[in-house]
């Protein structure tokens, strides 16, 4: 249950949720100065690289997918956070989920658009990007709907589409509200963002019917994204990739982390923001227990991957599988499952050491371990391809260094900017008469 | 030889694994007629050296009873090509003579083709190609220079089938069997290499590929590769 609305009048929670929106901190300041400079480099690595060419990646043959494409599933893995937070919860009505789902809806549509963008950095020619949309042109050309890539394309912009939708909604009611407490250019946006929003009761039901219908869509979209990105690979003839298991392995993967991330910014805004009285233990304590569950989960697909591919026994396997365990990438994968299970089950599966901290370590490490997951699963299937005349070992330069560094930092940057100009915790849902609408 | 000007070709290619002596001709032959971009040490050692094709060895046996096979590989031009479907825009097709063709306008470079292609055989423009002076002047007039961003790979020669198809239609007669000759089978000095139409049961390439000493690489892949390797059956 939501404890601020239970023990708090509603304007208090109104002026406490509002307060952020107004002023800025030095300390803001300069956090956003330096995340922007961060997200300026990254784009300057990004612009040199348009320059001279897409060499100045550490990609080569054999190993055509690098950093760029890890990231790239890695992002679009921390953009099931909102998805399974909110749409799960909401759909169940379970009331704790209240001062958490804009949080985790904004992680949505930021990791997607960042994660959306690694596909086009990684291409060759990445002003031709447009070329895999079917717009209508005089040459009659239509995009391969044949190939995975397509699939991704489709399934991504529907995602983006879909999930700024169901950010947007219940922002409308929140936006309406402030429109008539703010002056200036805020007034003007929100008055334009609300719609029209006058709170009459034909709008509170049509509102309440399009989040829970877009709750069910947006679930079914989220599902299925990230099983396309996993298609990406297992519809290859590549040795480890080719496998059944890859589309539910990837979905959980992504859900885990989401939550892991929705854990550390929750963490983060609740000391810089003040939000101690919404974003209670309560809420951490859920959340913890969610991530433990995932991340047995994710052991249990671990284990189903690999063990059938080693009793198996192929040799093109064994070379990656081999590679993996006890060669080269071995100190990446051991690092991997003490990062995604040793950690999160000792922290959170031992009651007396769960808490805020604990979750927030864990979250942290969960993080680290599923960017190496998904490098674990690109690099060495390439590396170690069936012919092993033409095997071959990658690194990443600077470049690709600085645009994946760069990509948090504008991750950062959003979240700072959105938390200026919204309520991070939805206001209108600690409205007493709001309750009785669900 | 009993063709007709209609007949569609298919065509492919057999390789003679016990004739190949790995003296790299077909390699340096590739080369000049593709206008292969040229690599330095550095950019080879971080694989981005470009050959269409290349001579994989394999060592036989125990030291010192050793014997070295040679296997040049290009492009299989497989009738059920992996790289085909994945490609998002279409760059790389079957054209209507069983050619798996690369449309470099056409490319954006996702770089799918390459790694969902088995047998390594695609090649990537890292930078827009250089060659240093005098080799800028001695191009191929036939072949487009390819941009940076952009996949490419062995084409069995398609400037030199285009041309024997045109020169054989304006003459009326059907194209001989031999008559096409990429630049790997012209310069092999072992004529290891042999090349021709598939769809002609008389041809060489068709009468080795039907030999029992004939075999695929990965064919258990189902890619119904067109170039067969020719090795003693052991």
């Amino acid at each position: 249950m939501a404890i601020a609305s239970k023990v708090m009048p509603y304007d208090e929670v109104r002026r406490d949720l509002w307060r952020p929106l107004s002023g800025a901190s030095s300390r803001y300041i300069v956090v956003l100065v330096l995340l922007s400079a961060v997200a300026l480099w990254g784009l300057v690595a990004w612009g040199y690289q348009l320059y001279r060419g897409i060499g100045v990646a550490g990609i080569r043959r054999p190993v055509f997918w690098g950093f760029y494409l890890v990231n790239f599933v890695f992002w679009i893995g921390i953009s099931h956070a909102g998805t399974l937070i909110s749409a799960i919860l909401r759909l169940t009505d379970a009331g704790w989920r209240k001062p958490v789902t804009r949080a985790a809806e904004a992680i949505t549509v930021f990791a997607l658009m960042i994660g959306g963008m690694f596909p086009i950095i990684h291409l060759g020619r990445a002003w031709l990007f447009f070329w895999l949309f079917p717009y209508p042109n005089s040459r009659l050309l239509w995009p391969n709907f044949r190939s995975p890539l397509l699939w991704d394309v489709t399934a991504i912009s529907t995602y983006l589409t879909g999930s700024i939708i169901y950010l947007f909604l219940p922002l409308i009611p929140d936006v309406a509200q402030l429109s008539t407490h703010a002056a200036g250019w805020r007034r003007l946006l929100y008055r334009t963002l609300s719609l029209g929003w006058t709170g009459s009761d034909r709008e509170w039901h049509a509102l309440e019917r399009a989040m829970k219908l877009m709750a069910g869509i947006i679930l079914a979209v989220a599902v299925s994204v990230h099983t396309v990105v996993a298609w990406d690979f297992s519809m290859s003839v590549a040795p480890m990739w080719h496998s059944s298991i890859f589309g539910p392995y990837f979905v959980v993967g992504a859900i885990f982390s989401g939550i892991a991330a929705l854990l550390v910014v929750m963490s983060i805004i609740r000391k810089t923001m003040h939000l101690e009285k919404y974003l209670t233990p309560h809420h951490f304590n859920n959340l913890a227990k969610l991530l433990l569950l995932m991340s047995l989960l994710w052991l249990y697909f671990t284990v189903a991957e690999n063990l059938t591919a080693w009793y198996g026994n192929e040799p093109k396997e064994m070379s990656v599988f081999g590679a993996r365990v006890r060669g080269n990438f071995a100190p990446y994968f051991w690092i991997m499952v003490f990062c995604n299970f040793a950690v999160p089950f000792v922290l959170l599966g031992i009651r007396r050491l769960r808490s805020i901290l604990t979750a927030t370590i864990a979250s942290v490490t969960v993080l680290i371990g599923m960017w190496l997951e998904r490098f674990l699963i690109i690099i060495p299937t390439l590396s170690f391809g069936r012919l092993p005349a033409a095997w071959g070992h990658y690194a990443p330069t600077w470049v690709e260094i600085s645009i994946s560094v760069a990509t948090f930092a504008v991750m950062g940057v959003l979240y700072l900017v959105f938390s200026k100009l919204f309520p991070i915790v939805s206001v209108w849902e600690f409205e007493p008469h709001s309750e009785a609408e669900e | 030889m009993n063709q007709s000007n209609q007949t569609q070709h298919r065509w492919g290619m057999a390789i003679d694994s016990d004739r190949c002596t790995g003296c790299q001709a077909c390699v340096a032959a590739c080369h000049a007629e593709n206008n292969l971009p040229l690599s330095d040490a550095e950019s080879a050692a971080r694989g981005r050296a470009v050959h269409w094709i290349r001579v994989d060895r394999y060592y036989e046996g125990e030291f010192p009873d050793i014997r070295v096979k040679y296997m040049p590989v290009l492009c299989q031009h497989c009738d059920e090509a992996p790289c085909e479907p994945v490609c998002p825009v279409y760059a790389t097709y079957k054209n209507p003579e069983g050619l798996n063709v690369q449309v470099y306008n056409r490319c954006v470079g996702t770089r799918y083709c390459a790694n969902n292609c088995p047998y390594s055989v695609r090649f990537f423009n890292w930078f827009d190609p250089v060659w240093p002076s005098p080799l800028d002047l001695q191009h191929n007039p036939d072949v487009s220079i390819r941009m940076a961003g952009v996949m490419e790979k062995c084409t069995f020669c398609i400037q030199r089938i285009n041309r024997a198809e045109r020169e054989a239609k304006e003459e009326k007669r059907p194209l001989a069997d031999g008559e096409v000759q990429p630049a790997c089978v012209q310069s092999c000095p072992a004529e290891a290499m042999v090349f021709g139409d598939l769809n002609d049961p008389e041809s060489k390439v068709s009468r080795l590929a039907e030999s029992g000493r004939s075999t695929r690489l990965l064919e258990e892949l189902g890619t119904q590769p067109k170039v067969f390797y020719l090795q003693r059956a052991t």
